[in-house]
């Protein structure tokens, strides 16, 4: 029981960042604001790299946002939206970037070295697979006599 | 022979990596291309700063030009002001674009500073910059004769700049050859 203030005051302190969250805006619609949240979190802030426009608070973030809200409100769709941004600021904005010449390296990427990887597996298996199976008739004369010795009480 | 030189392949692999990665070292990110290259400056019909009217795109496009944002709240921008006036003073047109920025605190810089700028557009709201893709100041367009972005330079101008990339970028515009005192030398 004594410990009920403090766990409370842990978790006040948990709700501080969030509460922290820069402007709110009132959107005429819960899809819209659905829409927003995942815009925001899509679009990468310009000056400040490696944010996305819904964490940075800086002044070009800001101003994303509320542009971000007022195509939104007036009903543009989300390729309109990214369009406009890319037009202005680069494929850069995006961090989920559209698939041309550029991008293509980003996209293959991670397939091809999946397909390598499993290549390296099957060549490393198949090695040690081989080298089990390439005893000469001799060999495994001399091996069956081994494991049949063992198997008998001497 | 073969399985010899197979032992040569980490060492390989090693090399290359690092390589790529020391290039990596030396790349800025923050020197992102701008998506206007090569496309229109774009329209707009903004006030003058010194309260003379509007100003469009129309008033501004015709020779070659350098359009740099600027604000009184950026630190960088009083850095380069000095050489901004260089410039000018050497007859490289710059327009302003004041950028977010309150009319009376930047009349006051110019007043105090100097005023290398043919013309100030106010962009208070910064809706421009936005049609630009400025993403903060200070920032330099090169626009050609057309009305044509040809290069965008983020940061400080200054004479190392300006001699090793921006002269030639800028008489490639079509801009008469700017002859600059000896490096050193006061202009």
């Amino acid at each position: 029981m004594r410990y009920v203030s403090l766990i409370s005051l842990l978790l006040a302190l948990c709700v501080m960042p969030a509460a922290a969250v820069i402007e709110t805006y009132e959107f005429s619609d819960s899809a819209l604001e659905k829409r927003y949240h995942q815009l925001s979190q899509e679009l990468r802030c310009p000056k400040c790299q490696n944010q996305n426009i819904a964490d940075s608070n800086a002044p070009i973030a800001q101003d994303l946002r509320r542009l971000l809200f007022e195509q939104l409100e007036a009903g543009a769709s989300d390729e309109e939206i990214l369009a406009y941004m890319v037009a202005r600021y680069g494929e850069f904005v995006r961090y989920r970037p559209g698939f041309d010449r550029a991008t293509a390296v980003l996209w293959f990427a991670p397939a091809i070295l999946l397909l390598l990887a499993a290549l390296t597996v099957f060549m490393v298996l198949r090695k040690r697979g081989g080298a089990a199976a390439s005893l000469s008739a001799e060999e495994a004369q001399r091996l069956q006599t081994i494991l049949d010795s063992g198997d008998k009480p001497s | 022979m073969a399985p010899r030189l197979k032992l040569f392949l980490p060492l390989v692999l090693f090399v290359l990596l690092a390589l790529f990665l020391a290039r990596g070292l030396k790349l800025d990110p923050k020197e992102l291309p701008s998506a206007l290259i090569d496309q229109p400056f774009p329209e707009f019909d903004l006030p003058e700063l010194s309260g003379v009217g509007s100003i469009t795109r129309a008033d501004v496009v015709g020779a070659p030009a350098l359009f740099n944002v600027w604000a009184t709240w950026c630190i960088s921008c009083r850095v380069e002001h000095p050489y901004l006036q260089t410039l000018a003073d050497k007859g490289v047109p710059i327009y302003g674009i004041n950028y977010k920025d309150d009319d009376a605190a930047a009349m006051q810089w110019l007043e105090n500073l100097g005023d290398p700028y043919v013309a100030n557009i106010v962009d208070r709201a910064g809706s421009l910059g936005l049609d630009l893709g400025v993403y903060g100041a200070p920032e330099t367009y090169f626009v050609d004769a057309q009305g044509t972005v040809r290069y965008r330079h983020v940061g400080v101008i200054d004479e190392r700049v300006w001699r090793t990339r921006l002269a030639a970028i800028y008489t490639e515009l079509g801009g008469a050859a700017v002859t600059l005192p000896a490096a050193g030398g006061q202009p």
